[in-house]
């Protein structure tokens, strides 16, 4: 890894100036927010802004609002070490709260934010790489290339949905809202994503992520449960986020089970769910789901750990994650 | 310097006094054996060390390096009329500027500065640049223009072994194999004859490599009097020294100055001489201006020197109660693009099988191929992890065949002490059956394996044990000379300091304070209070270098002879001044005292001043050489040592049978190190191995991506990254329980053998024992992956074996043994078909 490239770097002290900020800078200017993403990967020069417009002075963007209703209002730069501690959170969204804790080591959450885990750039092995190693693969399409390694013959690019936060918000239905010069749009947090390694967010450019909101605590329960080699530092390398809505006989009446890790975005395990609604969670069914999973799940190889062993043993992710909702 | 020169009087050199014999009693030591703090741990841990990295220099100017994209290609045209027009360049070296050859063994004198005509892997060097700022250097590399012509390229082991063409080098073996040996000790037919049990294994160890926290970097200052300083983090800097002074020719060998910076991790990947050093020294001939050179994470990765993977199978005959009457080992080493430590890597492959368990016959064959990769080399453990690997994994299963306990089977196999190998090594103290019983107690062993209980969250609990043993330096130096491998300076200040000059590095281990405590002992004296200076071949005598856990026993021998020089010169001043006759005196407490009226005496300092008055100037000067080895034969000089250290380890896992997945909570490691001259500092050490070989066990590999495009072969690092090369965090550490075992070895200062790398090998036999154990399944492939673990699970629900492993080893011909005769069948360390020689290659 290099050292980091020269840039300019702004400090606006409101949202509109952020976005002004970036208007004005068009293609030559990211937003910052911790630094945790945006910086190595200037480092190995996969990303290249010549201006940088760090959100860190926007004081609306730190608050952390428990609304009336129970649903809570998080600010896109709303540090993660302090989102695993909020009592409230730890509370009424211990799925959430497990999937921060869950996110690379203690120092990183330290900077780390939920809006930039939320907009966290698509990861792949050949492309999270230095200059000098992507040249000798004579690059990739989603930097300086042409082609996409994982499936040469396709004409998009597989890089990996890696945020351990956006399989839980999605699945527990979040919503996100959006700044523009043009005024503030409130979105699904599923609707954030698109299934394209290099398009993967729906957000324009010039938008600034700036709330997620929460939905009231209620008759549904989530959980996360993260596949990785190590007790730290570690990207998912298959995330599943669950959540389930339940009638007053412990009956499942909606189902969302979201794969991260294992596709350019969090990908809905449809035939699990559909499995699940309508019926107890029982111990054949939560089988019978997990295996149904499978296929969804289709891990490729451009991430750590082998690509079928990932497949073989995302039913018994999703049945454990399952199980935790129970 | 020296007064009535004392080497005459002791021309055993480094024979310890009776005073100071392996068998002294703890209660007569004052420094030895307690937990001091080292020498430089406050700098440490409060940031305060200068490493490589953080030197800097008036007019400085920073050094790139720009590498090969292609994994075997000739270099048809190198442009850099672009980069040299970039503001700021001040210099740009290519190939034919360092046309000289080097290399760490002079038997592999083969990589280059800058590749002149060929690549042999991605990451291989072919231009350097230096400008005023580091940006500016990388982007002039970025307008090189590199022509190639791609080659076929070898990416693995067979395929070394099945293309004969194209050749990665034009010398070794033939084709793509780069060396051949072939040693036979005793009668094989005889011992698979007279076996009751005999099994074939196939194994095989992927390759990883060191992951110092420090990346390399380099300073080089060529000065306006035409000396040469450079200052770089190496565990070498005597061999540096040599291959400067070679490639520089007809820069004047003295005119080099080799400072080696503490290292920030080293573990065998700072021992070699490297492109970036010897381009940043010439640069700075170039261009007049100290320059700078500080690797990526990448490049480390890209001078590797890491672990061989290793194919093997070894056949192996045993009696009903497990002994060892024959054993048939072949390994095959993937040793990358350069010759590097391999000659040696290779041996060791076969070397030390016999110094744990009584080999009755034994036969080695190894190869080592030439691929295109980042070259191979000495890692923590050098050569003898793999096959210790092989060797144990292979216990446990007779174990199971024979129903025996692999814990006792191992003590009833155990090689004796004070005795020689099959291959002619000398073993001396042997604590390896203390080992086994310790950790056979503290694990519990005997009631907790075999059971498969289940955890809460529903993991098959297992153990397993395995042993090793590993030397405590390297019989002989690389290259061929009659000289010391560790020498001494001591200097005594009116003052009462006493400051040591040592060529040793400390890399970590400790070696500056191992020094310290050795002299501070003899002359009585605080070990803090003494001055180090090491590692700098301008004015410390020269140490071979921080590799084969050689320093201890080495300059700690050294060390005790300067510091028993020191203390007879002082005695005899002393001795005048206090009309105390000498036997009398003795040293403690930084004070020279009657030894039977404690109040009649004088300072230290007082004794130094007494001394010098009398006598001149105080300076003592010791070294050190390792006894001759009973292995007269070709290939012998790879595996005699002074001492062996012996470690037993039991590794408890926890295995989800639903996915493979394993943790590993606790570690029994048991180490016999000899004496321990700190204890505190030498289970750092145990620690570390178990950590770093748990990694190994676990999941550290050199993975490569090979793909192809438009018709043309990629083959590069698959993962050069500190996040993506999986290494384990401390959520990965297990408990350890350390038990450090005392077998003190007349060979050692004090009886101290070594501690650095041997608690490394048992690890990983023991992590693959311990899923036997658990789950039933067989992993004969390092590193353990949770997919591995599945795979056997899959097998062995399927009625298959359960295991998962290479099957066979691509057929090497490995021509006619050389045939030696083993101690009891009376042979003299000799091969008997082997034809005359003479002694300089002997290696």
């Amino acid at each position: 890894m290099l050292r980091l490239p020269a840039f300019t770097y702004y400090r606006p002290k409101t949202a509109t100036a952020a976005v002004a900020l970036k208007q004005a800078h068009g293609k030559d200017a990211m937003f910052v927010a911790g630094g945790t993403d945006l910086y190595p990967n200037m480092k190995r020069r996969q990303q290249t802004p010549l201006h940088v417009v760090s959100l860190q002075d926007i004081e609306e963007l730190h608050l952390v609002e428990v609304q009336k209703d129970g649903s809570v209002a998080i600010g896109a730069m709303a540090h993660l070490t302090a989102l695993e501690m909020h009592p409230y959170l730890q509370a009424h969204f211990p799925a959430l709260a497990h999937a921060i804790a869950e996110i690379s080591t203690p120092l990183l959450r330290n900077m780390g934010t939920i809006g930039g885990n939320l907009l966290l750039d698509t990861r792949c092995n050949y492309y999270d790489q230095t200059h000098e190693w992507r040249e000798s693969i004579s690059f990739c399409m989603k930097k300086d290339g042409d082609i996409c390694w994982v499936a040469p013959g396709s004409p998009r690019c597989w890089a990996v949905q890696s945020s351990d936060t956006v399989p839980v918000v999605c699945a527990m239905e979040a919503e996100v809202e959006l700044v523009s010069p043009l005024g503030t749009r409130r979105i699904k947090a599923d609707d954030l994503y698109r299934d394209d390694g290099i398009q993967y967010l729906t957000k324009q450019p010039e938008e600034l992520l700036t709330r997620i909101i929460l939905p009231a605590p209620g008759s549904w329960k989530a959980s996360y449960l993260k596949l990785r080699r190590r007790g730290t530092f570690d990207f998912p390398v298959l995330g599943v986020g669950v959540c389930l809505w339940f009638d007053a006989d412990g009956i499942v009446k909606k189902a969302n089970i979201r794969l991260g890790g294992v596709g350019s975005y969090a990908i809905p395990a449809t035939d699990s769910e559909r499995l699940l609604v309508g019926n107890p969670l029982t111990d054949e069914l939560i089988a019978a789901a997990g295996t149904a999973a499978m296929k969804p799940a289709r891990a490729m190889d451009n991430t750590d750990l082998d690509v079928y062993w990932r497949k073989k043993v995302a039913p018994v992710f999703v049945a454990r994650a399952l199980r935790a909702c129970r | 310097m020296v007064l009535d020169d004392p080497r005459l009087a002791d021309a055993a050199a480094g024979q310890a006094s009776a005073k100071w014999r392996h068998d002294v009693k703890k209660e007569d030591l004052r420094v030895i054996g307690t937990a001091i703090r080292k020498v430089d741990a406050r700098s440490k841990v409060s940031g305060l060390t200068r490493f490589a990295d953080d030197l800097s220099l008036p007019r400085m100017i920073y050094m790139k390096l720009l590498r090969s994209t292609q994994a075997h290609a000739r270099i048809k045209r190198v442009d850099v009329s672009k980069a040299k027009a970039v503001p700021g360049v001040k210099g740009i070296l290519t190939g034919e500027d360092l046309p000289t050859p080097f290399g760490i063994l002079p038997v592999s004198q083969d990589e280059h500065a800058l590749c002149p005509d060929k690549v042999r892997f991605v990451g291989d060097p072919v231009v350097a640049i230096a400008a005023l700022t580091e940006d500016a250097a990388w982007d002039a590399c970025r307008l090189v223009e590199v022509d190639y012509e791609p080659l076929h390229t070898i990416g693995s082991i067979k395929e070394a072994v099945e293309h004969e063409e194209p050749r990665i080098h034009d010398y070794g073996v033939r084709g793509n194999i780069h060396r051949l040996e072939n040693l036979e000790f005793g009668d094989l037919a005889a011992g698979f004859a007279a076996s009751d049990h005999i099994r074939e294994d196939t194994f095989f160890f992927e390759g990883n490599t060191h992951l110092p926290m420090e990346q390399h970097a380099s300073l080089a200052h060529f000065d306006k009097d035409g000396k040469l300083t450079i200052w770089s983090s190496t565990q070498t800097p005597h061999y540096l020294h040599k291959a400067l002074a070679r490639v520089l020719h007809p820069l004047p060998a003295h005119h080099i100055r080799v400072i080696a910076c503490p290292n920030g991790g080293g573990f065998g990947g700072k021992s070699d001489p490297f492109n970036h050093e010897i381009c940043a020294a010439k640069m700075s001939m170039l261009t007049g201006r100290p320059v700078k050179i500080s690797l990526t994470r990448e490049e480390v990765f890209f001078c590797h020197r890491g672990r061989h993977p290793v194919l093997m199978h070894a056949r192996i005959g045993v009696s009903k109660t497990g002994r060892i009457k024959a054993l048939d080992f072949h390994s095959l080493l993937d040793g990358g693009a350069y010759g590097s430590y391999g000659t040696a890597s290779t041996f060791y492959t076969g070397a030390l099988q016999t110094v744990t368990y009584a080999v009755e016959n034994y036969h080695f064959r190894g190869a080592r191929l030439f691929t295109n990769k980042a070259p191979c080399g000495p890692k923590r453990g050098h050569g003898t992890v793999q096959p210790r690997f092989a060797l144990e994994v292979q216990l446990d299963k007779i174990a199971c065949d024979l129903k025996l306990d692999p814990a006792q089977m191992r003590i009833d196999n155990l090689a004796p002490r004070d005795s020689l190998t099959a291959n002619f090594l000398q073993i001396g103290s042997m604590g390896l059956m203390q080992c086994i019983n310790k950790v056979v107690d503290g694990s519990g062993w005997k009631t907790r394996r075999g059971l498969q209980e289940r955890t809460a969250d529903g993991r098959i609990r297992g153990l397993g044990i395995a042993c090793s043993s590993y030397l405590s330096g390297a019989g002989l130096p690389i290259y061929w000379n009659g000289m010391p491998h560790s020498g001494v300076q001591l200097k005594l200040d009116r003052s009462g300091l006493v400051t040591v000059f040592c060529g040793s590095t400390d890399i970590g281990q400790g070696s500056d304070s191992v020094l310290t405590w050795i002299i501070a002992e003899v002359l009585g004296i605080d070990p803090l209070g003494m001055r180090v200076v090491t590692s700098d071949t301008d004015l410390t005598p020269v140490d071979l270098g921080s590799y084969s856990s050689r320093v201890t026993v080495m300059t700690g021998n050294a060390a005790m002879q300067a510091a028993e020089r020191a203390r007879e010169i002082l005695a005899k001043g002393a001795s005048e001044q206090l009309q105390v006759p000498v036997a009398r005196l003795t040293f403690a407490d930084a004070r020279v005292f009657d030894s039977e009226n404690p109040d009649k005496g004088m300072s230290f300092a007082d004794a130094v001043i007494a001394a010098e008055s009398r006598f001149g100037t105080i300076g003592t000067v010791g070294s050190y050489t390792p006894p001759k080895s009973a292995a007269k034969f070709r290939g012998g000089g790879v595996g005699p040592s002074p001492s062996y250290s012996y470690s037993a380890t039991v590794v408890e896992v926890e295995v989800d049978p639903e996915t493979g997945i394993y943790r590993v909570p606790k570690v029994w490691m048991a180490h016999d190190i000899g004496r321990a001259l700190n204890a505190a500092v030498a289970m750092g050490q145990i620690e570390g191995s178990v950590y770093m070989g748990l990694g190994e066990a676990m999941m550290e590999e050199m993975a490569y991506r090979d793909r192809s495009h438009k018709g043309h072969r990629i083959f590069v690092h698959k993962i050069p990254s500190l996040l993506e090369y999986k290494s384990p965090s401390t959520m990965e550490m297990p408990e350890v329980v350390t038990y450090v075992v005392e077998d003190p070895d007349k060979n050692g200062p004090f009886g101290a053998k070594e501690v650095g790398q041997g608690p490394l090998l048992p690890i990983m036999p023991a992590v693959a024992n311990a899923i036997f154990d658990a789950v039933g399944v067989r992993v004969d492939e390092v590193p353990i992956t949770p997919e591995k673990v599945f795979a056997a699970l899959v097998q062995k629900r399927a009625g298959k074996v359960g295991r998962y492993g290479p099957d066979e080893l691509p057929p090497v011909n490995f021509g006619d043994s050389l045939k030696i005769k083993t101690p009891w069948q009376g042979g003299d360390g000799t091969a008997w078909n082997e034809p005359k020689r003479d002694k300089k290659a002997a290696r």
